[in-house]
This record gives C-alpha cells, structure tokens and sequence, in this order.
C-alpha cells in the first residue's frame, strides 16, 4: 500500500485552510542577474565543449547562491510553496546542451537547495510550513504532434521515451527532498500523461505518495492547449490521476485566463491553481504589469472562490507574489467539495 | 456519469441520449478498410474516420486486429495521423483490440481519455486486474467483455453472473466504476439456428439487469454482429439495428458500436418489415425468422444509406468553395476546385497569388482571433500545398515556354543562440514547405556565424529567425548586425511569440541595412511576406514597410524609455530650476482640510471618462467613437447602454455614497526632493515630510530630472508654497449589491457596478481637482474648460497619486492620509500593502504650479533607493522590495 507523506498530508490539511502560495519567475529572476557564460559553467563544466548560458537549470550546480538567493526572495514575499530550479532538467531539454548526464545532480541539487531554504523558513515560523515543490516541465518536444507537416504521423519523441524520462527527473526530485511534484505548462497533454504514467510506477515501486499539481497552459486565445484540447477535455485527460492540484500557468495574463480557471472550478474533483504570466508581454517582451495591476486581475477570480493555490509564472518577481499573498489572504480557499463535484468523487 | 475526452470532452450522463460508437475504422468489419490499410492508403483511410465523425460518431472505434498486419505498427500510425486531424481528434477513440500489446500501443499515441476495448476475465484474475491497472495508469475507460475462463457468455445468466464478478473485481481494486462499460455479447439472431433464438432478447434482459444492480458501469455493444445473417441486404440490416438499438436504449444501453450511416429511423422503418424485425428480436413468434428471410428476398439489394455530408459549399462559386476548403482543412476536391480556377486566370500562378492566398488570409485572420486553432491552420496549409501542387506542372510549364530559371526561392529557418523553443518556427518552415519553397532549418540555439555561413553556402533567397524568450530580441539585433558587418543582402524575417513590429522596427532593420527586415506576426503569415518579397512587386513592398517602420519609430521615439542613467547626484543636480524670483504663487483661500461627505453623485457623473470603462471590458477605442466602431460598436453600444441604466439606478437610489476630504497646507522644499508641510503660515512647525522620487535615466541636453518636489519652491528662495493633498472614493456600500448580484449568480452586474464605481471615483477625482483649481485654492478661477479637456489634462498643475509613475512609492499614502484623517473623514482605509480599501478611491496630492506636469519616475538606482529608505527612516530592504519595480539594478 502506497502511504502519503507527512508533509503531504499536512498540505492536504493547510488546503482546506487558506488559499496557498506558489512563487513567481523564475527565469525572469535570473535573467535580471545579468550573469555570464563563465557563471553558468562554473568549475564543473568549466571545459563544457558547448555554450551552456541560457540553461538556468544548472545554476543549482554552478551558482547555487543565486538560486538560493531567489529561493529566499519568494520565501520572504510570503510563498507558501517554492518550485525547484527544474523546468528543463529532463534528459530531452538537457539534450540541448549535450548535459544528458548531469539530469540527476541537477534535479537532487535543486530539490536540496529549496529544501535547505525552506526549512529554514519553517524553523522561523512553524505555523507556516513551506514546501518545496519540483518543477517538472513540458521538455520541447510533443507526442501528439507532429514537427513535419508532409508527415503527420511523425513524433519526435514516443510515450515510452518520457515516461523513462520524467521517470528520471521525478526520483531525483524526490530523492534531493521536493515535497510536491508539479508537472506544469503542459502543453501537449499526452506528455503529462507520460510524466503522471512515470510518478505512479515510482510511487509503486516506492510505496509512497507525494502530493501531484498539474498545470497546463492556454496558448492563445483559441481557449485550447498546443495540442488542441479545450481546458475541459484537458480535465478529464488527467483526472484518472488522484492530483492535488490542477490549473493553468503560463501563456495568458491572470485576466485572460479567467474564462478557463473557471471551467477547472467548476469542474475539478482537485484544488484549482493558477500561475499566471504578469500580464501580456509588450512589444519588447517585457512583462510590465505591475505587482498590485496583477493582484487586482488574480483578486478577481479569487474573490469569486475559483482558487486553492495561486502564484506567478513569466515576468513576475517577488513583489508580485507579496502582492498575492496579501490578496489572498482576504478571501476563503474554492470549497473543492461543492456538491456537483462531491457527487463525482 | 462517465467523462471522455479527444480534443473536447465528452460526459455520459445517467439519462444522456445514446453514444454512436463509429466502426468503419475497424479491419475485422470493413473489408474497405482493411484494403486501405494493408495497401497503406493510410490517407484514405484517414477519410473513412472522417466520414464517421461527420456522419455522427461521438467515439470511433479503431481496430487492427488482422493476422497479417503489424497491429502495434498499424494502430499507432492510424491514431498518430488523426491525432493531426481536428475534425477526428476531437472525438474520444476506443482502442480495439483483443491482443494486449496492440491496445498498450494505442493508449500510448492519445492524449484524450479513451475506452480499451476490451479486456476480460478469459485469462484470469490477475490478467485481469493488471490489465486494468495499466489501463487506469494510461487514464482510459474500459469496455469488459461478459468473458471468463470458461469462456464466452451466451445466455441470461452466464451474462449476469460475470459481469457481476468482474465489476467486484475491478471496483475493489480501485477501478472507478463510471469507467467500466459492459459488453454483454450482441449475437446474430435469425441465423435459423434454435439456440440463437433468444440472443437479442437476453441481451436486453442482461442489460437491465446490469443497470439495476451495477451502479455507475454502462453498457455497449457491437450492433452490427446482430444482423449477420443478412450481410448484402442493407434494408433489412438498418431496419434490425435501429429496432435493436431501440429496445437495447429502454434496457440501459448508453452507447454502442454502430456505423452511423447504415441507421435508419425507427420511425421511418416500414410497419411490416418493423414487425418482422421485432419479431425476431425479441422472439415473438417461431415462424418469425423465417418470415424475415422472405421479406428480405423482396426487398434485396436495393436502397442504401445516404452519405451524411454537408455539401451545401459545393454550390458556391470557385473562389469561396476554395476559400472554404482552405478554411475547413477539406482536400477532397481541391485538385477540381483548383483546376477550374486556373481556367479563368491567365497564368497559373495567379491563382495562388489570388484566390489560394485570399483563403489563407481568412485562415490566418481566424487564427488570429482564436477562431481557428493551430491544428487546423496546418492542415489548411496541406490543402494549400496540394493546390499548389496541382499548379506546379503548369506553372514549370510556363516558366520553360518564357525561358525562366526562377525558382519559388529557398528560405534558412533558425531559432537563434541561447533559445530552444522551436515551434512556431517549425511551423512556419512547414507553411512554408508546403508552398514549394525550399526550407532549410538549422535547428534550435544557432549562432550568427553559422546562420550567416550557412545562408552564403546555400545561396538561400531569405533567413527568418525565431525566439520566444525575452534575450532572444537581443540575439535577433545581433543577427541583424552580424549581417550588416558581413554585408549579407538578403531579407531578414523576424518572428516568434515575444518578437513584434515595433521591436524590429525599433532596434532590428536600423540595424541591418543591407536588405529589408520584416517582423511577420504568424505562421499563415509568413508566405504572404515570402510570396511578396520574391515577386516582382518587391521593391513596392519593401517601400511600404520601410514606410509603415519610419512612422513606428517616429512614434516610438515619442514615448521612448533611455536606457542609461545619472547617479543620483547627477540626477539632482539636473533638477527642474524654476525662476522662483519671478514666480507668482496664490496664496490659498483656506489652509487646513474640508471634508465632503455624500457629495450628490448626478453631479460627479458628469464628469465620467468612458474610454477606461471600455478598456475594462476589452474594447478598445476611443469615445464615443467606439460606440460606431466596425468591429466592436455594437457590442460598445449594448455596454454603454446598460452602463447607463444602471448609473441611473445607483444615482437614483443612492447605491453608492461619495465622500471626500481635501486638504491645503503651507509648504517648502527642504531638500532636493523632501517636501515640509508647515502647521500653519508661521512655517515653524513641520507636521508632515514628503519624500518624492526623481527621475535617473539619461537624459538629452536640455531636459531635467524630474521630481515632484521641483514644483515646490525651495525654503532657501524665500517664497511661501503651498501643497494640497485629497482621497475621494465612491465606493462605499458597494458590496452589498455585489453580495446580491452574485447571489443572482449575475456576473455581468457585479463586474459592471464595480467598473461604473471605478469610474466615479475618479470622475469624483477629477471633479473636486477643478473645484481646487477654482474654488478652494483659487489659482485658476477664470478656467473653464469642457469635459474633453479636463480628460486631455488642459487644466494648471497636477494631482498625481503614490503608486503611479509621478510617484511609484506607495509608502507616502499612509502620511497622506494621516494629514487629511483620510479613514476617519471618508472611511477609505489603506491595507498592508498600501493599497485603498474599497477599491473604488483615489488619493494624491495637488500642486499648482503652472509648471507642473505628470511625468514618470521610471527605473532609479541603488542610491536613491538608500537616500530614500534614509530620509524616510526605512530599512534599506524594506525601501527596496517596496521600489522592486522601479529598481534598475
């Protein structure tokens, strides 16, 4: 019998409690850093035969104190739930950088990393226990579609070769200390189905469980993931899976997503999250809404009882988040247990 | 209630009609689709899923099973290649197989929730329950055939007793039993043999049975196997299954494996043979088999189904059924369609360069709008190719009579340095394929040299770059650069989701000046830039983008940010120096606070400014001009009119009350950007300090660094200065009617009396400035100005508010309000964060000089950020997180 953790339980009990905190940008943080090939090699890849600036992933091997640093940002900006430096480190996004390798130490490293830091806001403040969650991203290739248009049966990347993949990434998250599994800006919902495929054979192997978000991105204004599923059918795609959490991230600002957080609160036998993007980017790609445009856009639908966890993705900074958690505060968590959904479960 | 999902969901309510389960898509039953399958028609065999959709499948059902196919191989390419086809996609699919490995393959290619079918209890128990474990881990359904070890349940009983077993089984291990769907074995009847008698019947009786003591399983079924026995006789066989299907509907049965187009109408079935039909269903009669037989002998070979279609488009005219086509992603009749068009064009390719692109326009305008989604936008661009590749012979054909060597032109794709996000750019390369230009993609993360070196070797006609993330913008300039340095003149494509007209033409083609660069906004654009840029009319072309580039960068350098800045120092010592000597300063009317308590709100609705109402709700435009808008003027003027129905209902019965408080003290500089607020004109007495932000970033010679504490005189200069401050809401009593609109479940109210209470608040703003400006303080009594100039900012001087651009730094509120007694006066209160509560108000400050203007404080440095935390006795950090926007380091 699979056994959830202790802290997983403790999240589950948090939940029903308040709406809880995920953290914001983490690219965009490091970006403002304005760091340097040379940082991003560090000692260990000093002799790396490719350019690695640009895979933020490896800071938490070359440059742990920024991450930590970031970490502690959020931390401080009031996030209950930290998301490890992990969004490419699978063996597929790794395979960019030729640092097929280093998958391992890249996802324990970070996992440990966030872990150290929030403990130590823990020991601060029992009351409120953070979590690491470790961020598991849609890597850049898609099962479902193909990248050559004279043949659309193609696939650059099968079922299996994921599932061995996030198979990968997972136990390294779980071994460096994450509380949570987030597989997020899903944009090909059968890649997700391969990373949960994944989680649920380590979780039986191990007999455990850990608490699973999900979280799946809108890309324009269609209403329809990448792969072309409506944010209801992207449900359904996933709810075999006993989740902690589903929700959308990334893509759209906090007021474009509404119509579709909507459908997820409605229909979701899980909490609901949301990490939006600071708006839409301007012309320069810039993401120039401010802290309070954005909790004002979020207070919307939180106010309307939608959400059980909120953060921020592209372009938001802890200043942001701050302005969540104090948003936030002011309301009741989305009763997940509304009676149609009762009926369901 | 059972949930599946293609591309869109599909619920199974206990009382939803019956589900078509499609089954042509299924070798063992469709010798048309075995044949296409084995002779690798796969295209055609695509066709056949599509017929079943638009023929009224709500699920298809796939089956490879067949000795001399490769199964997995077969049912992976099938489900791959619809995957591709939206108009299938979006329909969940059942995987049918009765070998394992060919089902695991399947469950693998879907990203929707499927239905296995089947799995049963034929190998056992635990077969059994690891079988259904994987399936749930795959997130599918499935279909569980009343099937044991014994074998296959061929009466009432046997049908009862094992579907019973398997769904303690599959229920106690965690199978959900909305997922389970029950196929209780259609046998043929009328097959003249005794014991197939009651096959229907028991049937019907097994499934009421399954739906009385079962709870959540469905129940399906083969339809077609009834009717075996009269396979050629396509009456007869629509009459049994629609009959069939009838009476299995009254038992329960939720959904079923039908061909769609081989139904009739129950109703419409012909009184005798309905009879006849009946009779053997439900074994009415022992004469009844073979009275069916006779009366099929009557009516042999004749009617069959009709192909469900709609085709009412064939009857346009070429253009549109090409546009529609296009549209639909239909590539069924292009080749024709195409061929008569060619007829009434001179040149062939005129009719790509017309009527094939107008449809690909349309197809990227809904794109655009969301009305389209990427899917469908690359299968119109295979239609599209098959056009052209109809055109091509004819197009070669014409270039060697006219001795032309042209070819439609080679394109280098590439995602640049440090981005590997390729998509778009894939897609754009395949747009691009498909209307025979050749593509050659060099892949994610390329750097300059390699584009540049590989554009030279392959003589390529135009490069595009893609990037999505932010530092791609910088790598694209360097691109433009190193194209520039190594004098490459050959247009520049620029494209991708962070990329935009204003940045290429803003920081890009200045850059490059060998050639043209263009940004182009998506993929179905791209082969209109392409198509333009290679044709005759190019020089045209490029003249209107260079044209449309000036007037952005004009624009642009209007409202342009500076990227470099002063020190703090600098920055102060480029402040704004007014001639205080010659300045005249009015003296206020009154020194201290007046409050306004209910001030009547017909008089504040005056003052409304429509435009950010509009942009509230998404539409943007200029009022009233929106109001008569082509796109959005109908929409702007249902807004506007229940906007104003309700303004009167809150004017009327007083729904909101306004309340204000203004306050005007003496005043001075004390320091650069430290405002002292006296008690009283003695002056001696400072009761309050502002602290203002000042601008750093670079400017031109000849423009200060602006801080509001320059429209302040300074002490030293001698002259008495007054500043003025407010806070006005109106948005008091508000929750109460939202509490009631949204227990109406009324959104569209709740949201609208919020918007309308933003509007009077800083309607009620703009009113009290002007009775400042007049009254109160007196500076400008002569004024007088219309509504239209109050919005365009005409008056003398400002009232900007702490969190805006004049003055970012929201901590300066809660010495405002302590000022004005802000919460007493007008209950406004300030939370954690500063910002107002309720929402609907608006405080700041008033500075009459003529040479006040609203500007932004913009991104500042370190140093002023520890100047600031030191004047106000912040901690450094605290300064910093709440400056987190505005900090340029």
């Amino acid at each position: 019998m699979r056994t959830l953790t202790e802290r997983g339980k403790r999240l589950q009990e948090i939940l029903k409690d308040r709406i809880l905190i995920l953290d914001g940008a983490m690219g965009t943080m490091i970006q403002d850093r304005k760091l340097e090939e040379t940082d991003f090699r560090g000692e260990r890849f000093a002799d790396h035969p490719h350019d690695l600036k640009g895979n933020n992933d490896i800071l938490s091997i070359t440059r742990p104190d920024v991450i930590t640093d970031i970490h502690r940002a959020y931390l401080e900006a009031g996030a209950d739930i930290i998301e490890t430096n992990t969004f490419c480190s699978t063996s597929i996004a790794q395979a960019d950088y030729h640092l097929e390798s280093a998958v391992r130490d890249l996802n324990v490293d970070s996992a440990r990393i966030a872990r150290e830091v929030a403990d130590e806001f823990t020991a601060k403040n029992p009351a409120k226990p953070r979590f690491v969650a470790g961020s598991i991203g849609p890597t850049n290739r898609s099962a479902s579609i193909s990248p050559d248009v004279n043949d659309p049966g193609f696939r650059s990347v099968t079922f299996d070769e994921l599932v061995k993949m996030y198979g990968e990434q997972v136990e390294a998250l779980i071994d460096g200390g994450a509380d949570i599994l987030l597989v997020e800006t899903v944009f090909d919902t059968l890649n997700a189905k391969a990373a949960l495929f994944a989680i649920d054979e380590l979780f039986d192997q191990r007999n455990i469980e850990v608490p699973v978000m999900i979280s799946g991105t809108i890309t324009d204004a269609s209403g329809r993931t990448l792969s072309g599923q409506t944010t209801e059918a992207f449900l359904i795609s996933l709810e075999h899976f006993p989740l902690l959490s589903i929700g959308l991230n990334c893509a759209l600002g906090a007021k474009q997503l509404r119509p579709y957080i909507k459908v997820l609160a409605e229909k979701a036998p899980f909490a609901v999250s949301a990490h939006p993007n600071a708006g839409l980017p301007n012309e320069f790609g810039e993401y120039d809404q401010t802290p309070e445009e954005m909790a004002a856009e979020v207070e919307d639908f939180v106010s309307s009882g939608f959400l059980n966890i909120v953060g921020g993705c592209c372009g938001t900074s802890p200043a942001h988040i701050r302005a969540l958690a104090e948003m936030a505060a002011k309301y009741q968590p989305r009763n997940a247990f509304n009676k149609e959904v009762q009926e369901r479960v | 209630m059972m949930r599946l999902s293609g591309l869109e969901s599909l619920t199974i309510f206990p009382h939803s009609n019956f589900i078509n389960v499609g089954e042509r898509t299924n070798v063992t039953g469709s010798r048309k689709f075995l044949r296409l399958i084995q002779e690798n028609k796969y295209e055609e065999a695509v066709e056949v899923a599509l017929d079943q959709v638009n023929g009224g499948a709500q699920v298809i059902d796939i089956n490879m099973d067949e000795g001399m196919l490769d199964g997995e191989e077969a049912m992976t390419r099938f489900l791959n290649l619809i995957a591709a086809e939206p108009e299938i996609a979006r329909v969940p699919i059942m995987i049918d197989s009765s070998k394992w490995s060919i089902i695991e393959a399947g469950l693998k290619c879907v990203q929707g929730k499927a239905i296995v079918n089947s799995i049963s209890l034929k190998g056992g128990e635990a077969e059994f329950l690891w079988q259904a474990k994987r399936i749930r881990r795959y997130g599918a359904a499935t279909v569980v055939m009343a099937f044991d070890e014994t074998g296959q349940a061929d009466n009432y009983q046997r049908r009862i007793e094992i579907c019973e077993r398997s769904y303690n089984l599959l229920t106690q291990n965690g199978f959900p039993a909305e997922d389970i769907i029950f196929d209780p074995n259609i046998f043929p009847v009328a097959t003249g043999m005794e014991e197939h008698r009651r096959n229907a019947l028991d049937f019907f009786e097994a499934t009421r049975w399954i739906k009385d003591h079962l709870p959540g399983a469905k129940v399906s079924g083969g339809v077609s196997n009834v009717s075996f026995s009269f396979r050629g006789n396509n009456v007869v066989r629509e009459a049994m299954h629609s009959a069939f299907l009838y009476h299995g509907i009254k038992a329960g049965m939720e959904m079923g494996i039908v061909n769609p187009t081989m139904l009739t109408v129950y109703d419409d079935i012909e009184p005798e043979l309905l009879e006849r039909v009946e009779d053997v269903l439900l074994d009415r009669r022992d004469d009844a088999t073979e009275r069916l037989l006779e009366y099929a002998e009557e009516v042999k070979g004749t009617g069959t189904a009709k192909k469900v279609e709609d085709e009412a488009w064939r009857q346009e005219n070429v253009k549109q059924r090409l546009s529609h086509a296009l549209v639909k992603g239909i590539d069924k009749y292009i080749e024709g369609d195409t061929e008569e068009c060619r007829q009434l064009f001179e040149r062939p390719l005129q009719v790509i360069e017309g009527p094939l692109m107008d449809g690909m326009n349309v197809v990227g305008d809904l794109f655009g709008a969301g009305k389209m989604f990427l899917p469908q936008v690359v299968k119109s661009a295979r239609v599209m190719k098959k056009a052209v590749a109809y055109l091509l012979p004819y197009i070669e054909a014409e270039k060697a009579k006219n001795n032309d060597t042209s070819t439609a032109g080679k394109i280098l794709l590439a995602t640049v340095k440090g981005d590997v996000h390729d998509i778009g750019k894939n897609i754009v390369g395949v747009v691009l394929a498909c209307n025979n230009y050749e593509v050659i993609d060099l892949g994610v993360m390329v750097p300059a040299d390699k584009i540049i070196d590989k554009a030279i070797e392959e003589k390529v006609d135009v490069i595009g770059l893609s990037g999505l993330i932010t530092p791609s913008l910088e790598e694209m300039v360097n691109v433009a650069r190193e194209m520039e340095r190594r004098e490459i003149d050959i247009p520049l494509l620029i494209g991708g989701a962070t990329t935009s007209k204003v940045h290429t033409a803003v920081k890009i083609e200045q850059n490059f000046r060998m050639n043209q660069t263009i940004h182009v906004a998506d993929a179905s654009r791209s082969v209109t830039v392409v198509e333009r840029l290679l044709s005759t009319e190019k020089n045209e072309f490029i003249g209107e983008i260079q044209k449309d580039y000036e007037r952005i960068r004009t624009y642009h350098e209007s409202k342009k940010k500076t990227k470099s800045y002063l020190s703090f120092e600098e920055a102060q010592a480029n402040r704004l120096e007014i001639d205080w000597e010659n300045q005249k300063i009015v003296k206020p009317q009154y020194t201290g606070v007046k409050v306004f308590e209910d001030y009547p709100l017909r008089e504040i609705s005056q003052y409304i400014d429509w435009m950010p109402f509009f942009q509230t709700w998404g539409l943007a435009g200029r009022f009233p001009q929106i109001l008569d808008d082509k796109v959005v003027g109908a929409e702007a003027k249902k807004l506007y009119a229940d906007a104003g129905e309700m303004l009167k209902e809150i004017v009327t019965n007083k729904w909101l009350k306004a309340k204000a408080v203004v306050g005007i003290w003496p005043a001075n500089t004390s320091d650069p950007d430290t405002i002292e607020v006296y008690a009283d004109d003695t002056r001696t007495e400072v009761i309050h300090r502002f602290e203002s932000m000042r601008q750093q970033s670079k400017k031109v010679a000849g423009q200060p660094n602006l801080s509001l504490a320059d429209f302040i005189a300074p002490k030293a200069s001698g002259k008495e200065d007054y500043i003025g401050g407010f806070a006005v809401t109106s948005g008091q009593g508000i929750e109460a009617h939202i509490d009631r609109f949204k227990s109406q479940n009324d959104d569209y109210s709740a949201i609208m009396i919020k918007a309308l209470a933003d509007r009077l608040a800083e309607a009620f703003t703009e009113l009290m400035h002007e009775k400042v400006r007049t009254e109160l303080w007196g500076y400008a009594k002569s004024e007088n100005l219309t509504n239209e100039e109050l919005i365009s900012e005409a008056y003398v001087g400002i009232r900007p508010a702490a969190g805006y651009p004049a003055c970012p730094d929201h901590t300066e509120k809660p010495g405002l309000f302590k000022l004005l007694d802000a919460t007493e006066h007008t209950g406004i209160y300030l939370t954690e964060s500063n910002a107002m509560y309720p929402a609907s108000s608006v405080s700041g400050l008033y500075f009459a000089s003529e040479h006040a203007k609203y500007f932004g404080v913009g991104r500042v440095g370190k140093d002023q950020v520890e100047d600031l935390a030191r004047r106000k006795s912040m901690e450094f950090s605290e300064m910093e997180r709440w400056l987190a926007s505005n900090i340029n380091y």
